[in-house]
């Protein structure tokens, strides 16, 4: 495992500039644009006003014809190798020197609507059948690019641990922080995976050791990395940028 | 036509042309300031739109803007293509200048000697309307091939792939603005056709 990968001690000099660039940009957020002037204010997704609420029912309305329009047979295009992207752009919610190593111990968790109980190491993963994909990864941002992943299709990996196939929900809890969840039709998609492999190599921490998902029919920031726990439930988990306001389908 | 009926004058500017313009007004400019907000959260291009044009204030609320004002947008554009033909607006109105005319027009109004009759297309408007109906068609097709390139790959590959499709959304989105742009200007040198689409005055006869 890569648990022991080191990373430069970053000073507080050393970011200054990114810190002042964060604060502009808070304090920019916090005041009018002319999108919000002219277009009605309390635009944002985060306060409670009635606009804000409008927007968010839309935004649900739009999950469930994602929901609809999503054909679980319907296979994402595949590249050949000479079409994987590099160098591969890295990307989280936090900077890349902040990437945490994997933490002694580790073992992927399984929890919810499952009769399989008992966490999972990386050897175990890697007993399991694995495919491999080169697919584009769309990021929410508009940019894309093309990469290599293999690892165990999810599916198989669902019902290896008895998972309840018909719960709407499965969600995937990371040991950095971050959180998502897909439906359950898009989990059981052929080209669904948990990664362990980016570009023919274990993954490395940046790129989401030790597992990942990898998922080329959402966009990018569905594809969760540095896995901690999966969770088949009944019950809607929501996920970090979902709860701010991404919309939570985000099918492509 | 029933006889009973005092032919009238019609209005140069319709209700329904009216309402739907000054919706539209609305949701175009929802789909363009989101859109550039969106645009900004990852540039394709050397530069990005300064913050306070952009509508939402970060990404995610510009998305949610822009995935609900596209049913503004979608709904409105039915009806509008719906009428346009029903009407006879469409056959009426916009078709296809022929290009001798499209030359001679457009001579005079770049020297600004283009007259302007409400309720009557010149070859220059025609070209324009046509072009700009064109344009937000595209704008719709070239939007639900990036926002589905997966569900709806066989319209993203027509566009030449996704990272393609997408520079097509946003370099047409420029034409659309450009027309608005032009759409003003005239509007300022024929303010009356301003206050026509807002209460609806007479079709003026035709020279």
């Amino acid at each position: 495992m890569n648990s022991s990968r080191r990373f430069p001690v970053v000073k507080i000099a050393d970011i200054r500039p990114e810190l002042r660039q964060l604060q502009r940009r808070a304090f920019l957020r916090n005041t009018l644009s002319l999108g919000g002037l002219t277009l009605l204010t309390g635009c944002d997704l985060s306060t409670n006003s009635g606009v804000d609420a409008a927007l968010k029912s839309i935004l649900r309305f739009d999950d469930k014809l994602q929901g609809a329009l999503f054909n679980g047979r319907r296979l994402a295009p595949t590249y050949p190798p000479s079409a994987v992207t590099r160098p591969f752009r890295f990307n989280a919610y936090y900077p890349e020197w902040q990437v945490r190593g994997v933490p002694d111990g580790w073992r992927l968790e399984v929890a919810g609507r499952i009769s399989q109980r008992g966490a999972w190491t990386i050897p175990a993963l890697r007993a399991l059948p694995q495919v491999e994909q080169i697919t584009r990864h769309i990021c929410i941002e508009g940019w894309s690019q093309i990469g290599r992943w293999s690892g165990v299709p999810l599916r198989a990996f669902l019902q290896r641990i008895g998972a309840d196939l018909r719960a709407p929900f499965v969600s995937f809890r990371c040991f950095d922080g971050y959180s998502t969840s897909i439906d359950m039709a898009s989990a059981l998609h052929p080209q669904t995976l948990l990664a362990l492999d980016f570009d023919r190599q274990p993954l490395a921490p940046e790129w989401g050791a030790p597992v990942r998902l990898r998922i080329p029919t959402k966009l990018g920031f569905k594809s969760a990395k540095n896995l901690q726990a999966i969770e088949v439930t009944r019950t809607f988990p929501g996920g970090f940028w979902e709860n701010q306001g991404y919309d939570w389908f985000s099918g492509v | 036509m029933p006889l009973h009926r005092q032919p009238t004058v019609s209005a140069a500017h319709p209700g329904t042309i009216r309402l739907l313009h000054w919706v539209w007004v609305y949701a175009i400019g929802c789909m363009v300031f989101s859109g550039l907000q969106i645009y900004n959260a990852s540039p394709s291009l050397p530069f990005t739109f300064p913050r306070w044009i952009g509508l939402g204030g970060w990404l995610g609320a510009a998305l949610a803007w822009h995935f609900s004002a596209m049913w503004l947008l979608a709904v409105t554009g039915m009806v509008y293509l719906a009428y346009g033909f029903i009407s006879g607006h469409f056959q009426r109105d916009f078709g296809v200048p022929n290009p001798r005319l499209v030359s001679r027009d457009l001579r005079a109004a770049l020297t600004f000697r283009l007259g302007h009759r409400l309720g009557h297309y010149n070859a220059v408007q025609r070209l324009l309307y046509i072009s700009v109906i064109a344009a937000l068609l595209l704008q719709v097709v070239t939007g639900l091939a990036i926002w589905k390139p997966v569900q709806l790959g066989a319209l993203v590959n027509l566009f030449g792939g996704y990272p393609i499709a997408r520079n097509i959304h946003l370099a047409n989105m420029f034409l659309i603005v450009a027309f608005v742009i032009v759409h003003v200007v005239l509007v300022g040198i024929f303010p009356r056709t301003l206050v026509s689409m807002i209460v609806g005055l007479p079709a003026e006869p035709k020279s």
